[in-house]
C-alpha cells in the first residue's frame, strides 16, 4: 500500500465522525435557523433570514459584543498570567520536577466543569469562605458572586491549562544560547523578554490565545452560574432559547452567528498558528 | 592596564560538587590573541562565559581595560560573544541580527543601517542583510556571528570555539579570516578551542586547560616545544610518554631507564638522580638508523598511512614507540627488525601536572 493510501485510510474514521457528527449536525442546524418556530417549539417550514435579522437586533448585538468583551479579557487575563507559569515550568523550575508539576497543571480536568464552578459559587456567595474570612477578620462582606468579575474569574481559572500548556512547549524549545547571546549584546533583561522571548514564543501565544478565546466566546456555565441572570451571554442565550423559550430555529441561528465567528478568529490568525504547527513539526 | 586588557584573579567555579574553574588566574594584555585550549569538561568554555558575565563565579575577580566588572550583568560588560552554535536570532534578518546590539544602544537608525552594512562587507557578506538566518550556510552564519559580534566594537572578543561546527575546508578558510580580523581591529581576542592546530596556527598564547587549571601558559612555539606536564604533551601530540627512572645525571644529559627497560638519554634539565620522571618524544623526532644519542632495537607492529607521512608502531621489549617517517612507508613491512634513533634534546622532560591526568 502506498504512503498515500494508507494515509487516506487512515484518515476514514475521523472523516466519518466529523462529516457525520459535525457536518450533519451543522446541516440541520442551517435547516432549522431558516425555519419557523411552532407554537408547541417545532419547526415550521417556512424558510427565510428572519431569524437572522433578529438576532442582529440590538438587545442580541450587546450580547454578542459582551461575550466577546469576555473571550476577549479571559484570553488576556490568562495570557498574563499563564505566561510567568510556563516560563517558570519550561526554564526555571528542577528538571526533574517539571513533569509532575505539569501534571498539576491538568489535574483539575480530573473534576467536572460544573463542580469546579460550584465550589467556585461557595467560596464567592454572600456566606462563602471568602466572606466568612472577611468577617472573621472584621472587614465588611463583599458581593463577590453575580458580578461580571466573577465571570471572568470563573473563565480565567477554567480555561488556564490551555494556555499554559501551549506556552510551555514554545518556551521549552527556546534554545537558551539566544537569550545569552541576547545579554551578551546589550540586551537588559526587560529587551531580552521583548525583543527574543515573546517574539520567538509568539505560535505559543497565539495557539493558547486561540484555544481560550473560541471556547470562551460560547461560554455557558460560568456566566450562568456565577454570573446569574443579570448579564446574558450569548452561550446563556443560546441554550435557552433551545430550552426555555423553545425557538428552535433563532437558537441556531446564533449557533450559526457563534460558529461564524469562530472561523473568522481562525482565519485571522493563520498564518501564526500555521507558523507554530511547522516549527512543531 | 590599557584597553581590552584582561585580568581574571582567581577565579573559582563549580556546579554542584563538580570544580569547573580552580583558582584560575591569567593576564592578557590589550590586543593579545590568547587561546584556551583543552579537551571538553576542562573549564575552557565556563572560564569564557565568566569573563562574559553569562556564569556567575564563586571566588575571583575580573578586570578588563583595568575596571572591575565582577559584579556586572552581561549586558553592562564592554565585551561580545562569538557563541559556539552561533546563537543567530531566527526571527531577525542578517542584517536584524548585526543590528541588534546597536539599537540596545540606542543608536540612530541610519547610523545603524551603515554599521550594520560595513560590518557585513567585512565578513564578506553584503548585500546579504534581508536574508533570513536559516537561508544560510554554516559558513555564512558564523560570519553573520563575527559581524554581530563586532559591529559593536567590543574591548574584548569573545569566541567560543567558533569553527568547531564546520567541516575541515571552511575551518581552514575562517581561521585565516578571523586571524585577519584580529590584525585589522586590533581588539584583544580570547578564543576557546578544543583543536591544537587551530591553537598553534591563531595565538600569541596559548593558555592549555585541565581539569579546571591552566596547566601551561606559553607562545605556540613554547608550548609545542617545551611541554610543562604529561597532559600538555599528549594533548600537543607528543605520542610517545614513557615512564622512567634517572640513573645518572652528567653535565651534559641524563640518563634515563624506562620502565619497559630502554637506556635513553635526555638534555632536558631538572632531572633528580634515582628520582622517577616521566619523558616524552614526538613521533616526527624518531627516524630509522639516523643520528642521535638513543638508539633502540626494535620490530615494526603495524603501519598507518597519513597521506602526507606514514606512522610506524615499533615494539622495543615492553616498549611502543610511534615513529612518522615522510612518504607512504612501503620500503618497510611488518615484521622487519629496525633500529630507532632520536637526539638526547628531543627527549622531554615531562612533570605529572595537577589537574586530572589523560589515561
Amino acid at each position: 500500500m502506498s504512503a498515500r493510501r494508507q494515509a487516506l485510510v487512515l484518515l476514514v474514521p475521523a472523516a466519518l465522525l466529523l462529516v457525520l457528527l459535525l457536518g450533519g449536525a451543522q446541516a440541520l442546524m442551517l435547516i432549522a435557523s431558516l425555519g419557523r418556530r411552532s407554537a408547541y417549539g417545532g419547526v415550521l417550514h417556512e424558510w427565510g433570514a428572519r431569524n437572522y435579522l433578529r438576532a442582529l437586533e440590538p438587545l442580541y448585538v450587546s450580547v454578542l459584543g459582551r461575550s466577546v468583551l469576555l473571550a476577549a479579557a479571559t484570553t488576556v487575563a490568562c495570557l498574563l498570567v499563564g505566561y510567568p507559569v510556563a516560563y517558570w515550568l519550561a526554564r526555571q523550575a528542577p528538571p526533574p520536577w517539571r513533569r509532575g508539576l505539569l501534571v498539576l497543571v491538568i489535574l483539575p480536568f480530573w473534576t467536572s466543569f460544573l463542580v469546579r464552578m460550584y465550589a467556585w459559587m461557595f467560596l464567592l456567595r454572600t456566606e462563602g469562605l471568602v466572606n466568612l474570612t472577611l468577617g472573621a477578620l472584621g472587614l465588611p462582606a463583599l458581593n463577590l458572586l453575580y458580578h461580571p468579575a466573577a465571570v471572568l474569574l470563573g473563565q480565567v481559572y477554567g480555561e488556564l491549562p490551555f494556555v499554559i500548556l501551549p506556552l510551555y512547549a514554545s518556551l521549552e524549545k527556546l534554545d537558551p544560547s539566544l537569550l545569552d547571546a541576547a545579554a551578551d549584546l546589550g540586551a537588559p533583561p526587560r529587551a531580552v523578554l521583548r525583543r527574543v522571548v515573546l517574539p520567538l514564543t509568539r505560535p505559543g501565544i497565539v495557539a493558547g490565545g486561540v484555544l481560550v478565546f473560541i471556547p470562551s466566546l460560547g461560554a455557558y456555565l460560568a456566566p450562568d452560574l456565577l454570573g446569574g441572570a443579570r448579564y446574558v451571554y450569548v452561550g446563556s442565550l443560546i441554550q435557552s432559547q433551545f430550552a426555555v423559550a423553545r425557538d428552535i430555529p433563532f437558537g441556531a441561528a446564533l449557533s450559526f452567528l457563534l460558529s461564524a465567528a469562530v472561523l473568522l478568529t481562525l482565519w485571522l490568525f493563520r498564518r501564526p498558528l500555521r507558523a507554530g504547527t511547522e516549527e512543531g513539526g | 592596564m590599557g584597553r581590552g586588557a584582561v585580568s581574571l584573579r582567581g577565579i573559582r567555579k563549580s556546579f554542584g560538587d563538580v570544580l569547573a574553574v580552580r583558582d584560575v588566574s591569567l593576564e592578557v594584555a590589550e590586543g593579545e590573541f590568547v587561546t584556551l585550549l583543552g579537551p571538553s569538561g576542562c573549564g575552557k568554555t565556563t572560564l569564557l562565559r565568566i569573563l562574559a558575565g553569562l556564569e556567575a563565579l564563586d571566588a575571583g575577580m575580573v578586570l578588563i581595560s583595568g575596571r572591575d566588572v565582577t559584579g556586572d550583568p552581561p549586558h553592562r560588560r564592554p565585551v561580545n560573544t562569538v557563541f559556539q552554535h552561533y546563537a543567530l536570532f531566527p526571527h531577525r534578518t542578517v542584517a536584524g541580527n548585526v543590528a541588534f546590539g546597536l539599537e540596545m544602544a540606542g543608536r540612530p537608525r541610519a547610523d545603524i543601517a551603515a554599521k550594520v552594512e560595513r560590518a557585513l562587507e567585512m565578513v564578506r557578506l553584503g548585500g546579504m542583510g534581508a536574508r533570513r538566518v536559516d537561508q544560510l550556510s554554516g559558513g555564512q552564519r558564523q560570519r553573520v556571528a563575527l559581524a554581530r559580534a563586532v559591529v559593536l566594537e567590543p574591548e574584548v572578543l569573545l569566541l567560543d570555539e567558533p569553527m568547531s561546527a564546520l567541516d575541515r575546508k571552511l575551518r581552514e578558510e575562517m581561521r585565516a579570516e578571523v586571524k585577519g580580523l584580529h590584525a585589522r581591529l586590533g581588539t584583544t581576542f580570547v578564543f576557546v578551542t578544543h583543536d591544537q592546530e587551530e591553537a598553534l596556527a591563531m595565538s600569541d598564547r596559548i593558555a592549555v586547560m585541565n581539569g579546571g587549571q591552566v596547566e601551561q601558559l606559553g607562545s605556540p612555539a613554547e608550548v609545542y616545544q617545551r611541554p610543562r606536564t604529561r597532559f600538555v604533551a599528549e594533548f600537543l601530540a607528543v605520542r610517545n610518554l614513557l615512564a622512567a627512572r634517572v640513573q645518572e645525571v652528567g653535565d651534559g644529559a641524563a640518563v634515563l631507564r624506562t620502565d619497559g627497560g630502554l637506556e635513553l638519554r635526555s638534555t632536558a634539565p631538572g632531572f633528580v638522580k634515582g628520582a622517577r620522571a616521566w619523558v616524552g618524544v614526538r613521533p616526527e623526532r624518531l627516524a630509522f638508523d639516523g643520528a642521535g644519542d638513543n638508539r633502540v632495537r626494535g620490530v615494526l607492529e603495524d603501519r598507518v598511512f597519513l597521506g602526507d607521512r606514514s606512522e610506524w608502531r615499533v615494539r622495543a621489549g615492553e616498549d611502543v614507540l610511534t615513529v612518522s617517517e615522510s612518504g607512504t612507508g612501503e620500503a618497510r613491512k611488518t615484521g622487519d627488525a629496525v633500529t630507532v634513533t632520536f637526539p638526547a634534546d628531543a627527549l622531554l622532560r615531562l612533570e605529572d601536572g595537577a589537574g586530572a591526568k589523560l589515561s
